[in-house]
């Protein structure tokens, strides 16, 4: 079965996407490569794209992120090119989370050095009715 | 290797943490690619057929809004499926597949009340929850059978 899976580098990477396409290019696999502005997108048959995909992370393995596609490239349901221009469906997503993948990077680089990180401090939450309310009979008592 | 849930089940950050410890991810994405790959649909997922409809009434009762229903004919099959989920909270992009929230709630209860390992957490803000945030995905992930 054919798969496409999208290939996103975060923007701390050294990585570029068409470095991505040249190594797919020179690895020799039958694998369709599409760079886009936040990285590249493969299609091909699942055993290739599972080979393929192996050695893209090994080019930055904290700094390069893959996942699942449903259309292949260029299909005219999806393709903007095809439908007047937009973002297509599902990009908001990927611009959300490629906005705090350097911090998932140095997640990742630490916890493949052994970093032992103490757990994040608690953040205030939202005052509840019974404390503001404890609190107004407290100073106007 | 375990079939793992991600909620949102578009983040792409959570199904490359599962697939990179060896695990499948389940996501809406691998779902779509079965519509698309149903010859007499034009325009999947936006075509509903009459099977979806009728997959989507096992969730969510015939009054529920077509929205909830329509999402939970991909969503179900995928909680059925799921052997363990990561559920994070907080993203500030909801749209399309997870852009209902009466359907995120839904999946929440509907994995919460399966009994199977759940993992929640919010998204990072800052280099140190990040940091916290993938550790507790790869203890979480490599402590499943």
């Amino acid at each position: 079965m054919r798969v496409t899976k999208f290939v996103v580098t975060s923007q701390d990477s050294e990585v570029l996407p068409s470095d991505i396409a040249q190594m797919i290019y020179g690895s020799g696999h039958d694998v369709d490569v599409k760079e886009t502005c936040f990285g590249v997108m493969i299609d091909g048959e699942e055993k290739e794209i599972d080979e393929v995909v192996k050695g893209i992370r090994a080019m930055d393995p904290s700094g390069i992120f893959i996942k699942d596609r449903g259309f292949p490239p260029g299909d005219p349901r999806r393709c903007r090119g095809h439908r007047g221009g937009g973002a297509r469906p599902g990009f908001y997503m990927i611009e959300y989370e490629s906005k705090i993948l350097p911090l998932i990077s140095k997640g990742l680089a630490a916890d493949a050095g052994g970093d032992e990180e103490e757990p994040p401090t608690e953040k205030a939450e939202w005052l509840s009715s019974d404390k503001l309310e404890a609190i107004i009979k407290k100073e106007f008592s | 290797m375990v079939k793992v849930m991600v909620y949102p089940p578009t983040s792409m950050i959570l199904s490359d943490l599962v697939e990179r410890m060896g695990h499948e991810a389940l996501v809406i994405s691998k779902e779509v690619r079965k519509k698309i790959n149903t010859p007499g649909l034009d325009s999947p997922p936006l075509n509903i057929t009459p099977e979806d409809t009728k997959r989507g009434l096992r969730y969510a009762a015939v009054d529920v809004p077509s929205g909830v229903r329509g999402r939970m004919a991909l969503i179900g099959p995928m909680i059925e499926m799921a052997d363990a989920a990561i559920m994070v909270q907080g993203g500030g992009c909801n749209l399309g597949c997870a852009g209902c929230e009466r359907t995120n709630e839904l999946a929440g209860f509907l994995l919460r009340t399966k009994k199977i390992p759940i993992l929640e957490m919010r998204y990072p803000e800052d280099e140190t929850e990040a940091k916290w945030f993938v550790r507790k995905i790869r203890e979480f992930l490599e402590g499943l059978e």
